[in-house]
């Protein structure tokens, strides 16, 4: 064994991992240390970066129309280091490390260089790049459905990462396949070993995935967006198995996100990427603290905050990211710039040293920024919260003498559970719903909060079909939907619209805005739209010349500006929004929330929102309803839920949440929740969070029999907050 | 399950019964077996048509009504008449079946088999010479009309055989009639009279599968578990064969059965070109010969074929591809 | 009021008039952009030219009988020979491929048209309607088409060609029908059509404005598809004397009778069986590069790149 392969292994096994494993792994690193030598030299500086990339560049296509979708990207990794990399969609940072592993399609070109361990491998041979790939740089990709073949067992696809690159028998690759399947969280390893990928969840797919990733010790592990396909709380979950592989294999992580706040806790450095090219980077600390870049500025500015409230409008960059066929001659951040000179314009800035030797900034502007000390709120300008105006200043009434709008009472929903294509048969009831009870009033924001299967989206389908539930009642501006006739229903069709989430899906694609706008007015039968759709385009800052082109025309906050335009037409008193603003990027995503804000003022609108973006339904709710599992976990003011949680499950959300904040991510204490939603099929007897509860398990027998025996009903706590959990307490999470 | 498979066969068994049914109300309404026997020289008397005609439960006097209760119940008893000659359908049916099976189950097996091959390897190399190859050869079969595709054939080997002075095609039949000598010897002779037919059925199928697996294989190229398999370390050529291929195999291996189902009634052209005695060929010639009886017995075997054709394919499907398979 | 009303009047106008070319461009653009669906839609061109314009060229009509040549080699006075009867094999091919096209046309419009209202309907309605659309497809599926058509065909005759459209479109709809009743169902649940919904929009508006509409490449590339099915299918009835009637012709009955002579007099086969290939070829071209030329997906190359 070399010094360095000696060093490795005795930093890689602590006492607590069990003989078999640990000899399972003494056996596997002979062997493995073996190849390695034969595959490559060890380098003789083992200090240095393992990973150093410098000035690639990737191109699609050729001649006019081609594609630089990556432009002298240039950045190094030590052993043990994590470089976060950020960027929104098309920024081409997925791209980036495809050209890294050598997966770029056929069609892309990709130059500059690819240092691994010191060996060039930008261009290497497929014979050198196999030899490489899963053994020394490994990657998780984001989408964790697809990422494994469907037709082959999770462990057998794991045991086959093992055998591609170690000389071992199929059983000892079975036996090691299954070890790591253990090493990764999965519960019962050896016979979830046996299951297929569909029978896998998400979050337990993503940790077969890193499972892979590091079956062979890989230097470098490139994870692209692994957790945004994810819950909050299974993204926690994985983010900590992601902290414990770098732990047991010392390998240095690249993790590429658009999320802000998954760095702050996770990386050690962050390269920001813009159109293509890094426009800042630099230690965690100094980019979000003391950001030179406006796009960087932008970002932090855009986020909503879940540690603070509403009342501050968003900071939303204005335009959209350029198209990487037309890039203007200057700094690509120009047009949207909010401190452009005249200078930006002319020629690309370069990244130079900023306040430290390792934050560089692409900005012309940057030593400016440095010397005035200016913040993002400066550079961007942000008006005062204009809160105290007429529209709040007129006396707002309390709640219990407003309309109620939406009164839901004891919503159930159940759906017969089918399996099987061949033979389909029913083999279950899922509870997607069961017993709800919430209400909205005039002018007022209800989030409805929740992770996948929670029944939030179920919830709002059953109010909008306005159909006769199969338990409960729901009462729309006092017509209760199981005494509707048809009349009625059209009239309280006019009264509540529904905005969706994906903007583009939710436009027919062969329809112009005109006629999309047009077809609720034409429904109703109103005649003549025209004026009216001038109006609405114009109310959600679209340009009413633009109603003769069709979606695809548009961008993403666009579209859904489109939408809204869409829903507002038959000047509803009710809007359902179902997760409006989460396909949207974080700087387009900041206009749409502060438009439904500015809206909901002007028009005297109430919202029903359903999101499962903790933040943004923070920043734009009123009250706020957290489900799991079908039911209301807590329910209340946003301040009093947000501020002080008290059902577990609350709180374990809340503390999932990352916090674009890198002091205060890591001096946070997560509540991490233990395995996944159980099925709602089969939901558990009594409280239905007890089998995930961290509470549940401090407390004495008698108290766990309470949970088990008996189900929680919402009990008031003070004024407007109710929260079901017979041991509910309050806990400080964000 | 049990349940669920019962209502399934169950409507089969429907289906079946009004497809059947339905042929055979039209064929005894439309065919005309009294012309059979119409415009001999000397002339048949009258009485002995009608008699002969009601013997065989054809005679157009007799209401529609009455006649297909009458067949109906026969068909109950699993027999389905008589044949306008004075055959059993049900004897003339088995040994067709089996004439149609040994003639096409070679060529939909090749057929497919090499399709599949041709298709998988134009998708790897899609626009490269071998797939714009392939593309132009199946688009130039599948405009050839099998009539067309038989006669070129038949032209080809005739032309070999005259040629280089020896038989090796043998162009009509399934078997040389009379033909003394030992197994080896039969089975050779058999082979020669498969080539052509088998030759055939396949090149359409090929041009078929090979399209189908293409597309089916584009569609999987791009999938993010083969990039998976790649990061892993294995080469592009394992990853293709073994994550892609196989994943874009379900569908062709559904369509297989589909194929096989349709084929058993559907070899129409090479029977009657090269003259093998089965069910296509028996289906022109009942109509011809206005074979009311007949033509039912060949609508009730093609609907069974059919439905056991989709059935398997289901089966096959669940079999292969985890997703949908009984939980 | 009114001045912006006119003015939106006029966007409309424009939209209607403007921005549906500009789709139909992007799409003609990548038709003729490939080879393949130029040379279909040449071969498809000249076809056509022949089939309506060539008998006005010749010098025999399709019913005339030259008694003075039966059974000649292409000459001058017969281009393509003639036949057993006397017939002119140029007057009689083109008649049978004008035919043959006709029938083609009108088939795969009908058929193309029923599989997409059956299928979007099935889809749409869940419940009793779907399972009597679905299971009177599956009847229609299972019944021997060749048989039934075979027996129908003395309906044939006398001219009453369009009858057999009729019964041929009968039979090309159900395939594509299943995959329309599929599409619809997952069709139902995007979100644009629950937009429309959820507004108060009535089903069958939903049906004809939103469900068909999204399907319109899949069938225009049915439609084709089907065209080259139907000449084969009719064609092949007509081989055996169960699909155009005499005195009419079509290339299937052509082929038919040529066959027996082939050998000994090729042009009495290889024109009629040509041009037969000729258009089955074109017409498949055609509807393959008008699925690549409508079916984004086969961007997909350059667009997983760009990601």
């Amino acid at each position: 064994m070399s010094e360095r392969d000696e060093c490795r292994a005795g930093a890689r096994f602590p006492g607590r991992l069990p003989l078999s494993q640990f000899q399972g792994l003494m056996a596997r690193q002979e062997r493995g240390g073996r190849h390695r030598r034969r595959a490559l030299p060890v380098p003789a500086v083992t200090t240095g970066p393992v990973l150093e990339v410098t000035g690639l560049d990737v191109t699609f296509g050729t001649g006019p129309d081609a594609v630089h979708a990556v432009r002298g990207v240039s950045y190094a990794v030590r052993p043990g280091e994590v470089l976060g990399i950020v960027g929104e969609s098309g920024s081409g940072k997925s791209v980036a490390s495809l050209a890294v592993m050598g997966l770029l399609p056929p069609h892309a070109r990709a130059t500059g260089s690819v240092r691994l361990l010191g060996r060039e491998i930008l261009g290497a041979t497929e014979k050198t790049l196999t030899a490489f790939r899963g053994k020394t740089i490994s990657m998780v990709f984001q989408d964790p459905l697809s990422a494994l073949t469907p037709v082959y067992r999770v462990g057998d696809q794991v045991a086959e990462a093992v055998r591609i690159h170690q000389r071992v028998s199929r059983q000892q690759a079975a036996k090691r396949a299954v070890e790591l399947l253990d090493l990764v969280g999965i519960p019962n390893a050896a016979q979830r070993a046996r299951a297929f990928p569909h029978e896998f969840s998400g979050g337990m797919r993503q940790r077969a995935v890193i499972a892979m990733a590091i079956a062979n010790d890989p230097d470098v592990i490139i994870c692209d967006e692994p957790t945004t396909a994810l819950d909050v709380t299974i993204q926690a979950q994985v983010l900590e198995v992601l902290k414990r592989a770098q732990r047991e294999t010392g390998a240095a992580i690249i993790m590429i996100t658009h999320d802000l706040g998954i760095v702050a806790g996770f990386a050690d450095r962050v390269m920001v990427i813009y159109a293509g090219r890094s426009v800042e980077t630099g230690s965690v600390d100094d980019v979000y603290y003391r950001p030179r870049m406006p796009y960087t500025m932008g970002l932090l500015g855009s986020i909503p905050r879940l540690d603070t409230g509403g009342g501050r409008p968003l900071v939303p960059i204005a335009g959209s990211p350029p198209s990487p066929v037309a890039l203007p001659p200057g700094c690509p951040f120009e047009p949207r710039c909010p401190i452009a000179v005249p200078a930006c314009s002319e020629k690309e800035p370069a990244l130079e040293p900023v306040d430290a030797p390792d934050h560089l900034a692409a900005c012309v502007r940057a030593g400016e920024i440095e010397a005035e000390g200016w913040s993002p709120a400066e550079v961007y300008r942000v008006a005062e919260p204009q809160v105290p105006t007429e529209e709040t200043a007129s006396p707002v009434r309390p709640r219990e003498e407003r309309e109620v709008v939406l009164a839901v009472d004891g919503l159930t929903r159940h759906y017969p559970l089918m399996r099987g294509a061949v033979f389909r048969r029913r083999v279950g009831t899922v509870h997607a719903v069961d017993g709800i009870s919430f209400d909205i009033r005039e002018g007022e924001t209800l989030g409805l909060v929740g992770e996948s299967g929670c029944g939030k989206t179920t919830t709002l389908m059953e109010i909008l079909e306005l159909a006769r539930p199969q338990h409960g009642t729901i009462v729309v501006l006092g017509h209760d939907t199981s005494a509707l006739g048809a009349r009625d229903r059209m009239a309280v069709r006019r009264d509540m619209q529904v905005v969706f989430q994906d903007p583009l899906a939710s436009l027919d694609p062969r329809m112009t805005v005109y006629d999309i706008v047009a077809e609720p007015l034409r429904a109703h039968g109103f005649g003549n739209p025209g004026p009216r759709i001038q109006e609405l385009l114009g109310l959600v800052g679209l340009d009413p010349g633009h109603a003769a082109r069709y979606p695809q025309d548009f961008s993403g906050g666009q579209r859904q500006r489109i939408g809204i335009a869409r829903a507002l037409a038959l000047e509803p008193r009710l809007v359902v929004l179902d997760e409006p603003v989460s396909a949207l990027d974080v700087s387009i995503q900041a206009g749409v929330v502060n438009l439904l804000e500015d809206l909901k003022r002007r028009l005297g609108l109430s919202y029903l929102f359903v999101a499962h973006d903790l933040a943004v339904v923070r920043h734009i709710a009123d009250r706020v309803a957290v489900m799991y599992l079908g039911r209301i976990a807590e329910i209340g003011g946003v301040g009093d839920v947000y501020d002080a949680p008290m059902h577990p499950y609350t709180q374990a959300l809340l503390s999932a949440v990352p916090l674009p904040d890198p002091r205060r991510e890591r001096s946070r204490r997560r509540v991490l929740l233990e395995g996944d939603l159980p099925s709602p099929a089969a939901p558990p007897s009594g409280c239905r969070f007890r089998t995930r509860c961290p509470l549940f398990r401090t407390l004495d027998e008698t108290g766990q029999s309470r949970c088990v025996n008996e189900e929680p009903q919402v009990r008031p706590f003070g004024e407007d907050h109710g929260v079901s959990c017979h041991f509910a307490e309050k806990v400080e999470v964000v | 399950m049990a349940g669920f498979l019962l209502r399934r066969l169950l409507n089969y068994l429907v289906l079946i019964v009004v497809a059947t049914s339905l042929a055979y109300m039209l064929a005894a309404s439309a065919l005309n077996p009294r012309s059979n026997y119409e415009g001999r020289n000397p002339p048949i008397p009258e009485k002995v048509i009608d008699a002969r005609l009601s013997e065989l439960n054809l005679n157009d006097q007799t209401p529609l009504v009455q006649r297909y209760l009458t067949w109906a119940g026969d068909v109950a008893h699993g027999d389905f008449g008589r044949t306008v000659a004075g055959g059993s359908v049900n004897d003339d049916l088995g040994r067709r079946v089996g004439v149609t099976l040994r003639l096409i189950t070679v060529g939909v097996v090749l057929g497919s088999l090499t399709g599949v091959l041709v298709g998988a390897y134009a998708a790897v190399r899609q626009y490269g010479v071998f797939d714009r190859l392939a593309t132009g050869a199946s688009f130039a079969v599948l405009a050839i009309p099998t009539v067309v595709l038989a006669n070129i054939l038949i032209i080809g080997a005739v032309s070999f055989n005259e040629l280089t002075g020896t038989q090796v095609f043998l162009v009509s039949g399934e078997e040389t009639p009379g033909l003394e000598g030992d197994l080896l010897t039969q089975l050779v002779d058999r082979l020669r009279h498969l080539i052509l037919p088998t030759l055939s059925l396949s090149l359409g199928l090929i041009a078929v599968y090979s399209r189908y697996q293409r597309n089916m294989m584009l569609d999987v190229l791009g999938a993010d578990f083969v990039r998976t398999a790649m990061a892993k370390g294995l080469r592009r050529r394992t990853a293709l064969v073994r994550h892609a291929l196989r994943t874009a195999l379900i569908p062709a291996v559904t369509y297989f059965a589909f194929t096989f189902g349709a084929l058993l009634v559907g070899t129409t052209f090479t029977e009657k070109i090269f003259g093998w005695h089965g069910m296509g060929e028996w289906l022109v010639d009942s109509i011809s010969t206005n074979d009311v009886n007949t033509v039912a017995a060949i609508s009730c075997f093609a609907a069974l074929a059919v439905l056991v054709a989709s059935l398997a394919s289901d089966v096959l499907h669940a079999v292969l591809d985890p997703r949908v398979r009984v939980g | 009021m009114a001045i912006t009303d006119e003015r939106f009047a006029e966007q409309e106008a424009a939209a209607a008039g403007l921005a549906a070319p500009s789709r139909l461009r992007v799409v003609a653009g990548r038709f003729f952009g490939s080879l393949q669906g130029r040379v279909g839609f040449a071969l498809l061109g000249l076809l056509f030219l022949l089939a309506f314009a060539g008998p006005y060229v010749g010098r025999w009509g399709y019913t005339d009988k030259d008694f003075m040549a039966f059974l000649q080699p292409p000459s001058p006075e017969h281009w393509w020979g003639t036949l057993q009867t006397g017939a002119d094999v140029y007057a009689v091919t083109l008649r049978g491929m004008q035919k043959s096209l006709i029938v083609g046309l009108l088939a795969a419009v009908v058929g193309t048209s029923l599989a997409a209202v059956v299928g979007a309907f099935a889809g749409y309605f869940p419940g009793w309607a779907d399972r009597v659309l679905t299971w009177f497809t599956d009847l229609l599926l299972v019944l021997p088409a060749f048989l039934i058509l075979a027996i129908m065909s003395p309906l044939f005759a006398g001219g009453q060609w369009p009858l057999f459209v009729l019964l041929l479109a009968m039979f090309l709809w159900m395939i594509t029908s299943k995959v329309v009743r599929s599409m619809t169902v997952s069709l139902k649940e995007r979100e644009f059509i629950q937009a429309a919904r959820f507004m108060g929009v009535p089903p069958t508006t939903i049906i004809f404005r939103h469900v068909i509409p999204n399907m319109s490449s899949l069938l225009v590339v049915d439609a084709t598809l089907n065209v080259s099915a139907a000449i084969l299918t009719e064609t092949s009835l007509s081989y055996f004397g169960f699909g155009i009637q005499p005195p009419d012709v079509s290339l299937g009955s052509l082929i038919a009778d040529g066959a027996r002579t082939a050998v000994y007099a090729p042009w009495t086969f290889w024109f009629c069986a040509g041009l037969l290939i000729v258009t089955v070829l074109a017409v498949n071209l055609v509807g393959d590069s008008l699925r690549d030329a409508l079916d984004p997906a086969s961007k997909r190359a350059v667009r997983r790149g760009a990601r």
